[in-house]
């Protein structure tokens, strides 16, 4: 059976202006100490859909259907006490900025012992020896001092390290990374990674990674799943992503993403338009107001909404071009470009 | 920690200091700017028979013909030493800490607040644990069931209870408790709380419920408002993220943040409070400091007024402090900084 699986989720949230559809239909599998990247803009459904896992829109206004799965219960369904006794232990999330995420008024310690305590009935000195050996896993010098420090007197790493040391300290087998090094300087996000890909491996946890850089899951995942206006539009493997995208979206992704052996004459090639809007999601495909190749659907981009088809072993794309067509595309017209 | 306690104790003094020094140059330097000679001053204290020679004599004697400086000066020292009045009549004593000598009723002004402070302690304590009780409480329910039914009657109840004068609120819960239904003290009445607490509530009850109404009004809106605030911020993601209990989400982590502000309000409403529940004590008369205070002004009672006021001010001074100090132990980032 597969660790995490997600049928046809739908997170959809009632307002003043009409329905906001986050989530729309998605669907994804991931095993045990198995990678996938979730990649999108803001607002294409990424963080709701990690907070819907972890049940944390649970007995709010948003409306939730579709079935999730983790480790055969399904979760959608299950009661708010039992999901909640699941969050922390069997899965736990990384969150973007370590600063607002910690609480200001509690210690470093104290706030690692306490996620320790939820789960494990033990004493206060025995957790806090718990906490300064998870400090000192997650590379934080002298942990059995750090340990009482306030989040404030942490550097944004040694923050976000301390983020992983309490998501990490009920020994989680799901743990989300919602956009981890988002908030941190180049050369710590490097460490940060590096440190994700250790801990991995030595808890061999299924791993969700959230973020807009596709450079960060290009570093760990094993899967991709490019999502767009709350659907997913691509999902292949880290290479099917990298060496074959189909999906003009993933093309122009590809195409923002500043790399340093690129000529410093040449320019980003942005995605043009912006985000849409999820009450009113455009007709037929969502993507199709800022698709350069929309011309060449024959008028389907905007009437249909293209399915998500397998083109090849596991590789799905969600898009009306044919498959050829987008194969020719990316020989002649967009990989060039990109390696030029 | 210990040089911001340091740091706070000497910024406290130096604020009790220029407040005595604002308030005396109101009282002294004010009216003779505005053509008050000190003769006038002098004329109040020695009644009306006496001779022009005789009240330049009584001023002179009184130092009020000396520079402003030199007479705070012996304001100051009066506080600290004791000072002594002569006004032809005799010397007066007035031992310290001397904040002052009523010509009017021929007293030092310091026993006399000592006395009312009993009065206004019990009143602003009662009705403090009061508000702040009820207030808090409220408050959280309504931000964490917006927009029910409880949080729209509490929140009206409460824009109610800010509007509402004390003095009109107590006369009206008089006139229904105490001589309707009689089951609350007419007002007027004070029994100290070391004589007969029972009797203490008992005097008490209405004029604190009162002063809570006004004050737990406006604090249950404040705590709305930073439930509602705190409850959206990342932290409490995170702490539902770890799978902790509700009850504990809103117990230990938003309402400790909420409170940081109401720490404050709290401690400057009570100092505020402490010196003289000006209206209620009114519509209670009840012998406390706000009621001496509403007595001195009617009487022009220059003396009295400036005592009152500085003890006023000391309680303030202190309650910053205290507010300064508690700040820094709810809130870690205050410390460092």
């Amino acid at each position: 059976m597969t660790f995490l699986q997600l049928n046809d989720l739908k997170v959809h949230f009632p307002t003043d202006d009409g329905l906001v559809k986050s989530v729309d239909g998605l669907s994804f599998q991931l095993e045990r100490g198995k990678t996938l990247g979730i990649v999108g803009e803001s607002g294409s459904g990424k963080s709701v859909t990690s907070l819907s896992i972890l049940g944390l829109h649970k007995g709010g206004r948003a409306k939730i259907s579709g079935e999730i799965w983790l480790d055969g219960e399904e979760l959608v369904t299950a009661s708010q006490e039992h999901v909640r006794s699941l969050r922390g232990k069997k899965m736990a999330m990384i969150f973007q900025d370590p600063l607002s995420a910690m609480h200001p008024y509690y210690t470093v310690g104290d706030q690692i012992i306490e996620a320790y305590r939820i789960h494990n009935d033990v004493p206060k000195k025995v957790a806090k020896k718990h906490a300064i050996d998870m400090l000192g896993r997650v590379g934080i010098p002298q942990p059995d001092r750090r340990v009482d420090s306030y989040p404030h007197e942490f550097s944004g790493g040694m923050r976000q390290r301390a983020m992983i040391a309490m998501a990490l300290s009920c020994d989680p087998e799901l743990l989300i990374a919602d956009e981890p090094t988002t908030a941190l300087d180049v050369t710590v996000q490097a460490q940060i990674l590096d440190l994700m890909r250790d801990l991995q491996r030595d808890f061999n946890a299924a791993l969700i990674i959230i973020t807009h850089d596709l450079g960060v899951v290009a570093e760990l995942s094993d899967d991709i799943l490019v999502m767009y206006g709350g659907k997913c539009i691509e999902y292949g493997s880290a290479d099917d992503i990298f060496e074959r995208p189909e999906h003009p979206y993933t093309w122009g992704l590809l195409g923002s993403m500043p790399r340093l052996d690129r000529e410093v004459t040449e320019r980003l090639l942005p995605i043009k338009g912006s985000p849409p809007s999820l009450i009113n999601v455009p007709s037929g495909c969502a993507f199709h107001p800022r698709c350069a190749f929309e011309p060449r659907t024959g008028g389907k981009g905007s009437t249909l909404v293209p399915d998500l088809v397998e083109t090849e072993g596991g590789h799905l794309v969600r898009c009306h071009l044919s498959r050829e067509e987008r194969r020719d595309i990316w020989a002649t017209e967009i990989k060039p470009k990109l390696e030029s | 920690m210990v040089t911001y306690i340091i740091r706070r104790l000497i910024g406290a003094l130096a604020m009790l200091f220029i407040v005595s020094a604002v308030t005396f140059s109101i009282f002294f330097v004010v009216p003779r700017l505005a053509g008050v000679t000190p003769d006038d001053i002098a004329n109040r204290y020695v009644g009306r028979a006496a001779t022009a020679e005789t009240v330049t004599a009584v001023a002179e004697k009184l130092g009020l013909h000396d520079p402003v400086v030199v007479q705070y000066g012996r304001w100051v020292k009066g506080v600290f030493v004791g000072a002594e009045y002569d006004y032809g009549t005799g010397v007066e004593q007035c031992p310290a800490p001397c904040l002052g000598y009523s010509f009017v009723t021929k007293q030092p002004v310091w026993p006399d607040l000592v006395d009312r402070l009993p009065v206004t302690l019990s009143l602003a304590a009662g009705a403090s644990v009061i508000w702040l009780v009820i207030g808090v409480s409220v408050g959280v329910l309504s931000a964490l069931k917006r927009r029910s039914i409880f949080d729209r009657g509490a929140m009206i109840i409460a824009l109610a209870g800010v509007s509402l004068p004390p003095f009109f609120t107590g006369l009206v819960a008089l006139s229904l408790l105490s001589y309707g239904l009689g089951i609350t003290a007419p007002g007027g009445a004070y029994t100290p709380l070391t004589e007969n607490p029972g009797l203490w509530a008992y005097n008490l009850i209405l004029p604190w419920l009162t002063l809570a109404f006004l004050n737990a009004a406006a604090y249950a809106r404040l705590t709305r408002a930073g439930m509602l605030d705190t409850m959206g911020e990342d932290y409490i993601r995170t702490a539902r993220a770890k799978g902790l209990k509700e009850s504990k989400v809103i117990g230990k982590h938003g309402l400790r943040a909420a409170l940081t502000p109401i720490v404050t309000i709290f401690g400057l409403d009570v100092g505020i409070l402490v010196g003289g529940a000006i209206l209620t004590e009114n519509a209670f008369s009840l012998q406390g400091l706000g009621k001496y205070a509403t007595t001195a002004i009617a009487a022009n009672d220059l003396p009295k007024i400036m005592g009152f006021t500085m003890l006023a001010a000391f309680f303030i001074v202190v309650a910053n402090l205290i507010v300064d100090l508690l700040y820094a132990v709810v809130d870690p980032r205050v410390r460092l900084s």
